[in-house]
C-alpha cells in the first residue's frame, strides 16, 4: 500500500458510484430524522429550563395528561417520516443491490475473491493470473467479484468503492464495483477471524489501461502457478502475507473450493 | 469424547500462565470472592446470610440480590471495557500490552458480562423489588420459581468469571458466530464456557418470564385493570413475553452448537452439511427481542421517573401502552437487519430494513410523551430526573444511527464498523443502563429505608454523560474511517487519534463508577440522616410507595382498593390513603429454602464439568437438580401463617413512624 495517497475517511469521500449512492442516502436520511431529533433536543432543555421547580417560569398544570391534537402529531409526524424514508429505502436497496451488474461502457472484469486465514486471494480467470492481498483492475471497466470463503465467515469491504459483503464457506456472494478514476484504496476483512485479523488487509488499484496492461504482464512473468499443491501451502494461515502473484491457475480452482464444502463429509 | 476421569482438564492447559495480564485477573478473582467469604466468616454472619438472603423466597430480597450480582458484574465488565480502550490507544503498528489470545477473550467476556450477567440481573432486580408493590401484591406467583432463576443467573456469572481462573473464555464474541466458534477451529473450553453459561442463566431468564407474566396477569389488586397499571409493569409485561418466546431460541441454538462441538455434528459447520447461516439467523430471533428485553423495562423506569418528579400524570398513557406493546411484537419482524450484508435479496433485505424504520414509530411517541409529561410539569432534578434528562437527549441520537443502519444500502457501509459498536452502545448505556441506575436510585429508599447521597449521584450521572460521549463519538467517525470492530491492533495513524479520546471517555466513566461505588459507601454511613420513615420520600404515584421502607414481608397488610390510574396519588386526593382496617388478617407466606441455592450450585457444577468434559460429573450433577426439583416439589408445606396479631404488630410500628413523620 505504499505510495498510495490513502483516503482518510473513504465512507465520507467515496471514489465511486456505488459508494457515493450509499453516502448520499446516508446523508439524505440524517436530514430527514433531523426533523424529529431537532424539536427533541430543543424541548428537552426548553422544558427542563421553563419548568424547573426552583423558579421556573412556566405554567403548572399537574391535571393535563391528554391532547387529542398533540397525540395526533406525535404519531403521524413520524409515521410519514417513516413512510419517506421507507419509500427511499425500497428504491435505493434495489437500486444498490450487490448483486446488481453496473452499467458501464464496457464488459465488467470478473474477480473471483477466496477470504482464508488471514488473507485474501484473487482470481482473474479471463487473464489467467491471481494475487493474493492486491486486487488490481482498469479504471474504466466495473468489477464484477465472486465471494467465498476458505475458512470462517469472513466480511469483503472496500470503503471507497462500496458497501460489503459476507464471504461463506460453501457459498457463493456477489457485489458489484466500480472506480471513477485511476487511484488505490484500502479494503480489508470486517468479520473478525482470528488472530491475523487485524492484518488481514488488501491494497485495492484502479489502474489506467496501459498500467493495467503492466500489471499483468508483471503478474505473467511470476514463476508461480496456483495448482492444487500450491493453493493448500497458500490456505495454511499465515499473518500478513506480502503481496505475490501466480502467472497461472488450476481450472475450475475457485468452483472446487465451494464445492469441497457444498454438503459434503470431510475426506 | 472424552473419557478420563477428570476429563480434559489438566493443570498446565487450565491456568492462565499464557498473559499476565490474565493473571493478574485471576488472582483479583479468587481474591475477591476470598475477602467476602473471609468477611462473612469473620464477621460470623454465615446463618445471617444464608437465612435471611440465600434461602429467603422473599421478592425484594431476591431482587436485592439480583441488583447487587449485576452491580459486581457491572464492574468486571467495564475493566473488560477500559482494558480494550487502553490496548486499542496504545497498539497502533505494536502489539499493545495485551497478548492477542487475551484480547480476543476480553471483548467476548465484555459483551456476555454486560448483557447476560450485568443488564439481565440488574433488571429482573428491579421487577422483582418493584412490580409487585406496584400492582398491590404481596408476592410474585411464584417464589420458589424465582429462587431457582436468581441461583441459575448466579451459576452462569460464575461460570463467565472462573473462566478467568481456571481455563479460557472465548474468542468468538458475544454472538458466537460459527464456523469460528466450531470445534475445528476453536478446539479450546473457551466457546464451552460461553454456551454453558448463556445455557443455565437462560433458563433462569425463561423462568423469570413465566413467573413475573403469571403475576402481573393474576395477582393484581382488585380494581388494579390492566389499563391502570404503571407503565412499568406494562414494561415488564412485554419484557416478559418476550423472555418466554426468545430465551428459547438462544438455549435451542447454543445447544446446536454444544452439539456440533461435542458430537461432531454438523448444524453449523463449513462440512457436512452444515450452515452457519441457520445459526446466525436464530442468533438473532433471540437477539433482537433481547434488545427489547434490555430496553423496555428502562423505558418503564423513565415513565415512572419523569412522572414523579415532574408531579404530573403521565402524558398519553395509552399511548405509551400501545407503543410498548407495539415495540414488543415488532422486535420479533427485524431480526434479519443484524445481516443485511449476508446476501439476501433486495426484496428481503427491503423488507426489514423497513420492518426495522416501523419501530422507531412507537419509540419516537414515547419521546415525546415524555416530554410532554414535562410540559407544564414541575420538575426536580433528583439524580433519577437527570439519568432520564441525559436519556431522552442521547437516545435520539442513537435512535437516529439506528435508522441509518436499518436502510441496507448504508448499512453494507456502516456494518461491523465502529460506527454500529457506538451505534449499540448509545441504544444500551442510555436506553438500558441508565434507565437502571435511574431506577436504583430512585427506588433504593424503599428496599432499604434509607435514601441515596444526591450529590454522589449526579456526579455519576455526569461523569458517566460525558464518558458516554467522549468514549462513543469518536467510534461513529472510526466508522466513517473505516475502522473495522474488535481490532486489537492496526496501521492507521489516523485512527489514534480518536482512540485516545475513546480511552478518556472510558476514565472518565471510571470516575462514574467510583461516585456510585462513594455514593453506597457515604449513603450507608449517613443512613440516620437519610433515614426515610414515611415510606414515600418522592410524594409518589404509585402503589410501591404505599408500603412501608422496606416493606414488611406481605408489603401489604390490606389489599389496596384502587380507582385510578397512578393509585397512590389518586387516593392522596381523596384522603384515602393509609387507613386501617378494624383487624388484621392471617397472611401466608413462603418458607425459606436452600433448594435453589442448591439448584444454582448443581447447575454450576453442571456446566463446569460439560466444558470440561467430566460427563460423569455431569451427568450426576444434571440427575442431582432434577431429584431436588422432585423432593422439593413433594413437600406439602411451603408457606407458614403470619397471623392476624403479628401483622398488627408489624402495621403498628410503621404507623407509629407515620405519625411522628407527621404523615398522618
Amino acid at each position: 500500500m505504499d505510495a498510495c495517497n490513502l483516503i482518510r475517511a473513504p465512507i465520507l469521500h467515496p471514489a465511486g458510484p456505488v459508494a457515493l449512492a450509499e453516502r448520499d442516502l446516508l446523508f439524505t436520511a440524517v436530514f430527514v430524522m433531523l426533523v424529529v431529533v431537532v424539536p427533541v433536543f430543543v424541548m428537552t432543555f426548553l422544558f427542563a429550563w421553563r419548568y424547573r421547580a426552583s423558579g421556573g417560569r412556566g405554567r403548572y398544570t399537574p391535571n393535563w395528561y391528554y391532547s387529542g391534537k398533540v397525540d395526533a402529531i406525535i404519531w403521524l409526524v413520524p409515521a410519514l417520516i417513516v413512510v419517506v424514508l421507507g419509500y427511499l429505502l425500497w428504491t435505493e436497496t434495489h437500486k444498490l443491490d450487490p448483486y446488481r451488474q453496473l452499467v458501464s461502457g464496457t464488459e465488467p472484469l470478473e474477480v473471483e475473491a477466496i477470504a482464508q486465514d488471514w488473507k485474501w486471494l484473487f482470481i482473474y480467470p479471463e487473464l489467467g493470473v491471481a494475487s493474493v492481498n492486491e486486487l488490481v483492475f482498469p479504471s474504466n471497466r466495473s468489477l464484477s467479484l465472486k465471494i467465498t470463503s476458505d475458512t470462517v465467515m469472513n466480511s469483503f469491504f472496500i470503503p471507497a468503492l462500496g458497501g460489503q459483503i459476507y464471504a461463506m464457506a460453501g457459498m457463493q456472494t456477489r457485489l458489484h464495483l466500480l472506480a471513477d478514476k485511476p487511484g488505490c484504496f484500502r479494503g480489508r476483512n470486517m468479520q473478525y477471524s482470528g488472530h491475523g485479523f487485524p492484518e488481514q488487509r488488501f491494497a485495492v488499484r484502479a489502474l489506467a489501461k496501459e498500467e493495467f496492461d503492466a500489471w499483468l504482464s508483471r503478474a505473467r512473468k511470476s514463476p508461480e502457478k496456483l495448482d492444487m499443491a500450491a493453493y493448500r501451502a497458500l490456505a495454511a494461515p499465515s499473518v500478513d502475507h506480502p503481496v505475490s502473484y501466480y502467472s497461472g491457475v488450476a481450472p475450475r480452482l475457485y468452483d472446487s473450493i465451494i464445492e469441497k464444502y457444498a454438503g459434503k463429509h470431510p475426506e | 469424547m472424552d473419557m478420563r476421569i477428570l476429563g480434559r482438564l489438566t493443570a498446565a492447559d487450565a491456568l492462565p500462565f499464557y498473559s499476565w495480564v490474565a493473571v493478574g485477573g485471576a488472582v483479583v478473582t479468587v481474591l475477591g470472592l476470598l475477602t467476602i467469604v473471609g468477611a462473612i466468616t469473620f464477621l460470623r454472619k454465615w446463618r445471617y446470610v444464608w437465612t435471611e438472603w440465600m434461602t429467603s423466597l422473599d421478592h425484594k430480597r431476591i431482587g436485592i440480590m439480583y441488583v447487587m450480582l449485576a452491580l459486581v458484574m457491572l464492574v468486571r465488565g467495564f475493566v473488560d471495557a477500559i482494558m480494550m480502550r487502553a490496548q486499542q490507544a496504545v497498539a497502533l503498528n505494536s502489539t499493545g500490552y495485551l497478548p492477542p489470545e487475551h484480547f480476543d477473550q476480553i471483548f467476548s467476556s465484555h459483551g456476555t458480562i454486560m448483557i447476560f450477567f450485568m443488564a439481565m440481573p440488574f433488571l429482573t432486580g428491579l421487577i422483582n423489588i418493584i412490580v409487585p408493590q406496584q400492582i398491590g401484591a404481596r408476592d410474585v406467583a411464584f417464589p420458589f420459581m424465582n429462587s431457582v432463576s436468581l441461583w441459575l443467573t448466579a451459576a452462569g456469572a460464575g461460570l463467565v468469571l472462573i473462566s478467568l481462573v481456571v481455563g479460557r473464555f472465548s474468542t468468538a464474541g458475544w454472538t458466537g458466530y460459527p464456523p469460528y466458534s466450531g470445534a475445528e477451529y476453536n478446539p479450546g473450553v473457551g466457546v464451552d464456557y460461553w454456551i454453558w453459561a448463556i445455557q443455565v442463566s437462560g433458563i433462569g431468564t425463561t423462568l423469570s418470564g413465566i413467573n413475573f407474566i403469571v403475576t402481573i396477569l393474576k395477582r393484581r389488586a382488585p380494581g388494579m385493570k390492566l389499563m391502570r397499571m404503571p407503565l412499568f409493569c406494562w414494561t415488564t409485561l412485554a419484557t416478559s413475553i418476550l423472555m418466554i418466546f426468545a430465551f428459547p431460541a438462544l438455549t435451542v441454538t447454543t445447544a446446536l452448537l454444544a452439539l456440533d462441538r461435542i458430537f461432531d455434528m454438523h448444524f453449523f459447520t463449513n462440512a457436512g452439511g452444515g450452515n452457519l447461516m441457520n445459526y446466525i439467523n436464530l442468533f438473532w430471533i433471540w437477539g433482537h427481542p433481547e434488545v427489547y428485553i434490555l430496553i423496555l423495562p428502562a423505558f418503564g423506569i423513565y415513565s415512572s421517573v419523569v412522572s414523579t418528579f415532574a408531579a404530573k400524570r403521565l402524558f398519553g398513557y395509552k399511548s405509551l401502552v400501545y407503543a410498548t406493546m407495539a415495540i414488543a411484537l415488532l422486535s420479533f419482524t427485524v431480526w434479519l437487519h443484524h445481516f443485511f450484508t449476508m446476501g439476501a435479496g433486495a426484496g428481503v433485505n427491503a423488507f426489514f430494513g423497513i420492518a426495522t424504520m416501523v419501530i422507531a414509530v412507537p419509540t419516537g411517541v414515547k419521546v415525546f410523551d415524555w416530554l410532554m409529561t414535562l410540559f407544564r410539569g414541575r420538575i426536580t432534578f433528583h439524580p433519577s430526573m437527570l439519568w432520564a434528562l441525559g436519556f431522552i437527549v442521547t437516545f435520539v441520537i442513537g435512535g437516529m444511527t439506528g435508522v441509518l443502519l436499518a436502510l441496507p444500502p448504508a448499512d453494507y457501509l456502516m456494518h461491523n464498523s465502529t460506527f454500529l459498536v457506538a451505534h449499540f452502545h448509545n441504544m444500551l448505556i442510555p436506553g438500558a443502563l441508565f434507565g437502571y441506575l435511574a431506577g436504583y436510585m430512585f427506588w433504593f429508599p424503599k428496599a432499604f429505608g434509607f435514601t441515596l447521597d444526591e450529590r454522589w449521584g449526579k456526579g455519576a450521572f455526569w461523569c458517566w454523560i460525558i464518558g458516554f460521549y467522549l468514549a462513543f463519538m469518536p467510534l461513529y467517525v472510526l466508522g466513517f474511517m473505516g475502522m473495522a470492530r474488535r481490532m486489537e491492533r492496526y496501521e492507521i495513524s489516523a485512527w489514534q487519534p480518536f482512540l485516545l479520546i475513546a480511552a478518556l471517555g472510558a476514565v472518565v466513566i471510571l470516575a462514574g463508577i467510583t461516585c456510585l461505588v462513594i455514593q453506597l459507601v457515604v449513603s450507608i454511613r449517613k443512613r440516620n440522616e437519610k433515614r426515610d420513615l414515611t415510606g414515600d420520600p418522592w410524594d409518589g404515584r404509585t402503589l410501591e410507595w404505599l408500603t412501608s421502607s422496606p416493606p414488611a414481608p406481605y408489603n401489604f397488610a390490606v389489599l389496596p382498593q384502587v380507582r385510578d390510574i397512578d393509585a397512590l396519588h389518586d387516593m392522596k386526593r381523596h384522603g384515602s390513603v393509609y387507613v386501617r382496617p378494624k383487624q388484621y388478617e392471617d397472611i401466608l407466606l413462603p418458607i425459606n429454602t436452600g433448594a435453589g441455592v442448591l439448584i444454582g450450585g448443581l447447575a454450576f457444577v453442571f456446566g463446569f464439568s460439560a466444558v470440561w468434559h467430566i460427563w460423569w460429573v455431569a451427568a450426576a450433577a444434571l440427575l442431582a437438580i432434577l431429584a431436588t426439583a422432585a423432593a422439593r416439589s413433594f413437600r406439602d408445606k411451603t408457606e407458614f401463617c403470619l397471623t392476624g396479631s403479628k401483622v398488627q404488630e408489624i402495621e403498628n410500628r410503621h404507623f407509629r413512624d407515620l405519625a411522628r413523620e407527621g404523615v398522618l
